[in-house]
């Protein structure tokens, strides 16, 4: 063996799973927020000091009066106020630009590449949590490897023969469970889903007790309602690695404004009150809170008060271990290309940041590669 | 030698005879029956059993129909021009918001009961791959009627010529709306169709590049709706006339742009695999799939063609196929339903029982529609499932449960329970048929053998059978 390959196989094996697993591992959550549709992230966080944003947007863009300003050339939409304490509590990490090299513009391709953690042009079967779970199997002991909550699809647990739960509301999920009846064996690929899901209900079912109540009061509607089941999972001792939640409708072509100061509102209250009642629950200090979505906006505004599909966007890092601040790159919009924000972080940086940062493995199998964590975590 | 070849030609053809007059027996009478519809009544079986496997299809085939039996929700024709709506007041408009609600239920019901009712299953199920296909949903659209008028169209040409079908539904309102066909104007185009256009509904992704989309984008300018009647209207003035390229060919319209796709063999090849996908297995055999696009083509396009060839194929009758598929919320809804019997008053409940489990009529998640298969099963909605099945079991025993705090509900939840509760099913009843051919119960109600070995008999036994997962698969 040459010595630099001696070297590098230490480092490594320095570096190796087992040594990070002791440090951190499952007992940390991942909460997974996905803005269905391609959230507009110059509306979102916005350059509120760059004129080309305002030529862009004459009718749709965010006046500089009216945003939350973050600093002298960036601010937040001013639905988003809900999210002021946590900024200033620093414990938001904002990051811009992120997105993948040969974006493409279908939602429903653009989604798998995010969900699977796929290159623009490979396709693969299974999502980056439910790999990450097979190379790190979540302990036995746990109620769920991932649980989707609300929402049909299961995005990035999709696939393999992990533990996925999907469920709506804790308590009916229990009433029912003994409806459940894995019995025999697998046949075909359709009869064996059938069984894995009629296995996990068993199992999840044992493990998950009695709701836990909160204090804080949750914002009405389905995402406020999937927000009190995440807090509920988190503050179940038998515990779950990764909880993914949703909110959808960001798709939007026409009459943007008001439909995305709602959205963005229904978002900032429901991380609020996520984190108070994570707080309740001492939990907030191992949850790390990760918004996605599959791209997103023209920054030039379209003739219907909207936005068609675009490519690189901003994100939202919460978390009591988080460092807050804005990170990434602001968005160069006098170097459009196509029409479209050049992407500055690649959104495999975020899982490995994930993978690697907060669960302390190494995010090679999940993402296929080797993708840079960010440096947004306090140890 | 000569001899025994001989004799063993005419053993050959005489026992392929025999199959044919003797037709093609109950377990794929069974088969057929409900991949192609959603139940298989003991008395269709028999009688298909009879038939042959092509003639068995052919009768499918010569069963379909191009329209609904059940009558149309009396404001099917009704328009409302957005800029009345826009001149409303405050309380008018939500008046109208809440009309359409409510018709939007109506619509949902409307087509449960025609799914329910209906002599030929096999033309929902059409119906339904085609909504699944040229997807537009309620959520975007808002109009009932358009949504309505869609749902017409689809059924015409359900089993009819595909390339009438892809012009028709490039000029339909509620497509029109949905896919923002009618913001797309000369020097401002809207992709939005023409991406779905060539992703979704003809050629699939990746067999063209951005650019042919953009160019097909100002092909469809000016393909809009008269406001005045909610009608197509192509607007000369929003035209782009220039020159454009799709594909490599100079095209002048949208007319031009659906000629153009529709003579691509990835046209068929892709559209076959989705007939393929819904019908036959999840992965398309490529030979036996080249056959299917082949004859549909040759066929001109003619939907009647591709089933036949596609219902013919080995694969479908194939024995790892069966059960290798998994019901759709509608399948195992409306499946359950038509098999045990249940007379269903008002259809509206199991439209709320179809949303919940994942298939909400009338608003696909997305313009790529529902995307089916193991999706469709999660903890949550396998539970929803069984739940429903156990309940019908058991619904006059829930009635009485029911009836007793019914008075104390909103109008609108009252309606709901009391659907629920209008329900009846007598186990004794049901299984009267089978007396004497106990073996046909496991038959009728599993589309193969069950996962886990259900006992009992009677009730329980028709209990046990439905709680098996292979109930789940079709």
């Amino acid at each position: 063996m040459k010595r630099r390959d001696f070297l590098a196989a230490s480092v490594a094996a320095l570096f190796s799973d087992s040594l990070l697993a002791q440090s951190s591992g499952y007992r940390r959550l991942l909460v997974l927020v996905e803005l269905e549709g391609g959230n507009d992230g110059l509306n979102t966080v916005v350059p509120y000091a760059d004129d080309v944003y305002h030529r862009l947007r004459p009718r749709i863009g965010i006046r500089a009066d009216d945003v939350l300003r973050l600093d002298a050339r960036t601010g937040l939409h001013p639905a988003l106020k809900p999210l002021l304490p946590l900024w200033e509590a620093r414990e938001l990490a904002i990051v811009q630009g992120v997105g993948y090299p040969n974006p493409n513009l279908s939602h429903f391709r653009s989604i798998e590449i995010w969900d699977t953690a796929s290159r623009s042009d490979q396709y693969l079967p299974e999502g980056w949590l439910a790999r990450a779970f097979a190379a790190h199997p979540v302990p036995p002991q746990f109620a769920a490897g991932g649980v989707a909550v609300g929402g049909a699809d299961i995005g990035p647990l999709a696939g393999g023969g992990t533990r996925t739960i999907a469920l709506t509301d804790p308590e009916v999920f229990l009433r029912q469970a003994r409806l459940a009846n894995p019995v025999g064996k697998g046949r075909n690929n359709a009869l064996d889903h059938i069984l894995r899901v009629e296995a996990g209900i068993v199992e999840a079912a044992a493990r998950l007790g009695a709701g836990v109540r909160f204090q804080t009061e949750f914002p009405r509607g389905p995402f406020g309602s999937a927000v009190r089941v995440a807090a509920q999972l988190a503050a179940n001792p038998s515990g779950v690695a990764a909880i993914r939640l949703s909110l959808g409708g960001f798709d939007t072509h026409q009459n943007q404004p008001n439909i995305h100061q709602r959205l963005l509102g229904e978002l900032a209250a429901g991380l609020a009150a996520l984190k108070s009642a994570l707080m309740e629950a001492k939990r907030w200090d191992s949850t790390l809170v990760m918004t996605y979505a599959e791209f997103g906006r023209r920054p030039q505004e379209n003739n219907s008060n909207g936005t068609d599909h675009g490519t690189a966007s901003a994100h939202f890092v919460a978390g009591g271990r988080v460092k807050g601040g804005l990170y990434g790159e602001a968005p160069r919009l006098a170097e459009l290309e196509g029409g479209n924000l050049r992407h500055a972080v690649d959104f495999r940086s975020l899982y490995a940041t994930a993978l690697e940062r907060w669960w302390g493995f190494s995010a090679a199998k999940a993402l296929n590669g080797r993708f840079e964590p960010l440096d947004l975590l306090r140890a | 030698m000569l001899k025994a070849f001989l004799a063993l030609g005419v053993a050959a053809s005489v026992f392929a005879g025999a199959a044919n007059s003797q037709g093609m027996g109950p377990e794929d009478a069974r088969h057929l029956l409900n991949r192609t519809g959603f139940d298989a009544q003991l008395r269709e079986i028999d009688e298909f059993a009879k038939l042959s496997r092509r003639e068995g299809v052919e009768r499918l085939l010569a069963g379909v129909r191009t329209e609904a039996r059940t009558p149309l929700p009396a404001w099917a024709k009704e328009w409302t021009d957005p800029r009345d709506i826009r001149r409303m007041s405050q309380d008018e408009r939500q008046a109208f918001v809440r009309l359409q609600i409510e018709r939007g239920l109506e619509l949902k019901a409307w087509w449960l009961s025609e799914m329910l009712g209906t002599p030929s299953p096999f033309t929902e199920r059409m119906t339904l791959f085609w909504h699944n296909h040229f997807t537009s949903s309620l959520q975007k659209v808002r109009s009932p009627p358009l949504m309505l008028r869609q749902n017409v169209l689809l059924r015409k040409h359900a089993l009819g010529n595909f390339g009438e079908l892809l012009h028709a539904v490039s000029k339909d309102p509620a497509m029109l709306v949905y896919l923002d066909s009618a913001t797309n104007r000369r020097g401002q185009p809207n992709e939005n169709f023409a991406r779905e256009l060539m992703e979704l509904f003809t050629l699939g992704e990746g067999r063209y590049g951005e650019q042919d989309i953009k160019e097909a984008a100002r092909a469809f300018t000016g393909w809009s709706i008269d406001l005045d009647n909610g009608e197509f209207l192509f607007r000369p003035r929003q035209h782009d006339d220039g020159v454009k390229t799709v594909l490599g060919r100079t095209v002048r319209n949208g007319t031009e742009v659906l000629d153009l796709l529709l003579a691509q063999p990835a046209t068929a090849e892709y559209l076959s695999a989705r007939l393929w996908r819904e019908f036959v297995s999840p992965q398309p055999q490529p030979e036996e799939l080249k056959r299917v696009a082949a004859a549909w083509r040759s066929s001109g396009y003619d939907v009647r063609a591709a089933m036949r060839a596609l219902l013919l194929t080995p694969a479908f009758w194939a024995p790892e196929n069966r059960a290798a598929l998994i019901k759709s919320p509608t399948d195992l809804v409306v499946g359950t339903l038509r098999q045990l019997g249940i007379a269903v008053n008002d259809p509206l409940p199991f439209a709320f029982l179809l949303a919940h489990l994942g298939q909400n009529l009338f608003a696909p998640p997305n313009v790529k529609g529902w995307p089916g298969g193991e999706a469709w099963i999660n903890s949550t909605t396998l539970l929803a499932r069984k739940q429903f099945v156990e309940r019908l079991l058991r619904a006059d025993e829930t009635r009485m449960v029911m009836n007793k705090n019914i008075d104390s509900l909103k109008p609108g939840a009252r309606r709901l329970v009391q659907a629920m509760a209008d329900l009846q099913f007598s186990g004794r009843d049901w299984l009267a048929p089978f007396e004497g051919r106990e073996k046909m119960l496991p038959l009728v109600l599993l589309a193969a053998a069950p996962a886990g070995s259900p006992a009992g008999s009677g009730v329980d036994f028709l209990r046990a059978l439905v709680a098996d997962p292979v109930y789940q698969l079709k």
